[in-house]
């Protein structure tokens, strides 16, 4: 497993998952249909992208299919710190 | 306003006169002024009484004129000169002037239908000695408590659950199917309490206890059916006006000083100015302030208190205080909660207690009789929006729904229209408006544990709300849908139980609402749903109505919801972190482990967030909130085999005086 997607899962276990089994939830299942996620932890999940990984995330990005699903975020993250390699 | 209790033995042999006074100890706080109890072969009433009408006359049980019907009684017949007029002009007499009485004439004229001759608020017992039958009632909104429980070969009931657990065949178990209910709905719905084997009287309700069976049936229902004509924006100005300055002056009718609450909203502030035009006697008024500005109101607390001259009290409310209150809050309450808001209004009615008040007058119940609440114009645009789903401006309406809650308007437009879009299956729901905080809530059930989840199996509380709907009500306006959802569900449940009647009378005060006098509450749920809610602009009759009433500033203020911080409470922030012990034992694993109802590792978890300071979201507040509060009552009353009234500070020792004979009468 990726250290990207596992420090995600571990995560999403831990803050929002709670008692769930964290092994139940594929890659792509979405966090919105599953009812994972609320309003607050969309920021929540923005704050500890941005904590841990040296990027932004604009506005613009905040979106279903940047964010939600272990996946999406993964594709994500890889593609924002791609940018940034390239910047250097 | 007091404490009702009793029992009825089906075979005669007599009651427990002890154990009624026990019943009664337990509820001691709700009536400070003296107490009373009736017992013979077959029944005993008791009642601790709150001295509020005919402070000299008025004591209880009280008996007809030859001793065959005895009642105690909780609450208020507001409309009882009325209603004494005219029963003496049916030949009634009366030898007190207290509406305790009125209740057995009216019971003698008009038989189990003398409550539809009632304007009020009440929970009480008739004891028909001739022949043998209970005959009790709960009024039409809930104000009031009435929980029973049948043990044995004996009926009993109480104000609160807490005295009926002091007869030795109570069964002290948690209600797994109530705590689903609980943890969907925010409250349990009645007959089912959070205890097993104990019942609530539903609201609007009256029974008979006869040879052994009980009888429960529903006198009253709200009608939201439209007249044929339908009434102008001035005919609903002028009745509601008319019908809410007539609710107020009847609910002034005391014999003790009668203070007012004042949120620095629309209602209480409404009120609170109809009482200053019935009368000269200065007006004391109280309100809660909160150190954190963002649940704070003291400004427009203040500014109303000042216009209207009245002598003003508040309390400033911190996170640590209520964290501090939190286990007396919940023995008052008798159910989970899961918001701290309660604990804030505990602590007004121990000022207003202080302060010498009994009864207080509030605005409780405008927003669900006249359209108040966010959820209902959530519901609004989410219908608006389904009507044309590919819209991306429609759902942007969202945002002006809750300019208090900055983790919504952070969202991203994309993001909204996840959060609220309307799946093709909910679209013809009569659950519509409630399936976001239906759906929200019950996402805490992945707290409970594993033989919890199978003890409840395939049962949904969804599903029975559904089932318990009037035959009319697919033929309502959607708003007067999700209004019937509101006050039949939440309002009981919560705002005038666990928000309202008790945490007002663990110190011995009375709340009165002139919003829920049934006959504003019946012509609000006939007018037309665009004179409450006009587009976006909730209340809008009232506000219409409240021009010389209220300040500008406050009557175009937008709606701010009463809310109180909830997991600070307990763990308080990462720069001034918290701690109590009863918090530490509670969610301690092990306890949990023992305890059986949640699971010890995603409690765990939610506990290291908020010490980390990161329990910011409505869910996992929710939960916390509702854990700590289920551990809390099951310490206090089901582990505990001791009196729960033990080592309160409101408890003192009960001086019971027998008014009635023992022997048959």
């Amino acid at each position: 497993m990726k250290a990207i997607e596992q420090q995600l899962r571990q995560f999403v276990s831990e803050n929002f998952l709670f008692g769930e089994d964290a092994s139940r939830l594929s890659n792509q299942d979405s966090f919105l249909e599953g009812g994972i996620i609320d309003s607050t932890g969309v920021l929540e999940l923005v704050t500890f992208v941005e904590e841990n990984y040296p990027i932004r995330v604009e506005d613009r990005e905040l979106t279903p299919e940047n964010l939600d699903t272990i996946d999406n975020l993964v594709r994500f993250i890889e593609t924002k710190l791609s940018e940034l390699a390239n910047q250097a | 306003m007091c404490g009702i209790a009793g029992i009825v033995n089906d075979t005669g042999s007599g009651v427990d006169t002890a154990l009624l006074e026990q019943m009664l100890v337990e509820i001691g706080h709700r009536g400070p002024d003296g107490s009373g109890v009736y017992t013979d072969s077959h029944a005993g009433l008791g009642h601790v009484r709150l001295s509020i009408i005919d402070v000299g006359g008025g004591r209880q049980p009280m008996h007809n004129e030859d001793q065959t019907l005895w009642v105690t009684f909780n609450g208020e017949i507001f409309n009882y000169v009325e209603l004494m007029d005219d029963l003496r002009q049916k030949g009634h007499r009366f030898g007190s002037r207290c509406d305790t009485e009125v209740i057995l004439h009216a019971y003698e004229e008009y038989g189990e239908d003398c409550v539809r001759h009632f304007n009020g608020q009440w929970a009480f017992a008739v004891w028909d000695c001739r022949r043998k039958k209970l005959f009790a009632s709960r009024d039409r909104m809930g104000v009031r408590p009435f929980f029973h429980a049948r043990l044995g070969r004996e009926f009993v009931f109480a104000s609160e659950i807490k005295s009926l657990l002091r007869h030795p065949a109570a069964p002290r178990a948690v209600d797994r199917l109530a705590l689903d209910q609980l943890f969907t709905l925010w409250t349990t719905i009645p007959p089912r309490t959070i205890f097993s084997g104990i019942q609530e009287l539903p609201p609007g309700c009256s029974m008979t206890v006869h040879d052994g069976t009980t009888r429960v049936w529903r006198y009253w229902s709200a009608d939201f059916t439209p007249p044929a004509v339908a009434p102008t924006i001035e005919e609903s100005m002028h009745g509601l006006r008319e019908l809410l300055v007539d609710a107020t002056r009847l609910r002034l009718r005391s014999d003790v000083k009668v203070g007012a609450y004042l949120s620095g909203g629309l209602d209480s502030s409404v009120t609170a100015a109809l009482i200053k035009r019935f009368t000269d006697a200065p007006l004391t008024t109280f309100s809660v302030g909160f150190e954190d500005a963002q649940f704070d109101e003291t400004p427009y607390q203040r500014e109303v208190a000042e216009l209207l001259r009245t002598d003003h009290q508040s309390i400033q409310c911190t996170s640590a205080d209520i964290g501090g209150v939190f286990p007396e809050v919940i023995r008052h309450t008798e159910k989970p909660i899961l918001r701290t808001a309660p604990a804030p209004l505990f602590l007004l009615s121990r000022l207003v207690h202080e302060q010498g008040v009994k009864v207080v007058i509030t605005g409780e119940g405008a927003d669900e009789v006249l359209g108040g609440y966010d959820l209902f114009k959530e519901a609004k645009i989410r219908r608006f929006w389904a009507a044309l789903p590919g819209s991306k401006i429609r759902p942007r309406l969202l945002k002006r729904l809750y300019p208090y809650m900055p983790n919504l308007q952070a969202q991203s437009d994309a993001y909204l229209q996840a959060f609220f879009h309307v799946r093709p299956q909910d679209r013809e729901s009569p659950l519509f408006s409630h399936i976001p905080r239906f759906d929200l809530t019950s996402k805490l059930k992945q707290f409970l544990a594993d033989d919890v989840r199978v003890a409840v199996g395939d049962y949904d509380a969804r599903d029975e709300v559904q089932s318990l709907l009037p035959a009319d009500f697919a033929n309502w306006d959607t708003l007067c849908q999700a209004q019937y959802l509101e006050a039949t569900h939440l309002l009981p449940g919560y705002i005038l139980s666990s928000q309202g009647d008790r945490m007002a009378m663990a110190h011995a005060v009375e709340g009165r609402f002139p919003f829920l006098d049934h006959r504003v509450v019946e012509f609000a749920a006939r007018m037309p749903p665009r004179h409450k809610l006009r587009g976006l602009n909730e209340k809008d009759v009232l506000k219409r109505i409240a021009t010389d009433l209220v300040p500008e500033s406050v009557r175009r203020r937008p709606k701010q919801p009463y809310r109180a911080p909830d997991a600070t409470s307990f763990f308080g922030t990462a720069d001034q972190p918290l701690r109590f012990n009863y918090v530490e034992d509670l969610l301690d694993t092990a306890r949990l482990s023992a305890g059986g109802l949640f699971q010890p590792a995603a409690v765990e978890r939610l506990v290291q967030k908020a010490r980390r300071g990161r329990l910011v979201g409505t869910k996992d507040n929710m939960a916390l909130v509702g854990i700590l509060s289920t551990q809390l009552l099951v310490e206090q009353f089901i582990d505990s085999r001791r009196p729960t009234s033990g080592g309160s500070s409101t408890t003192r020792p009960l001086n019971v005086a027998e008014v009635g004979a023992l022997a048959e009468v």
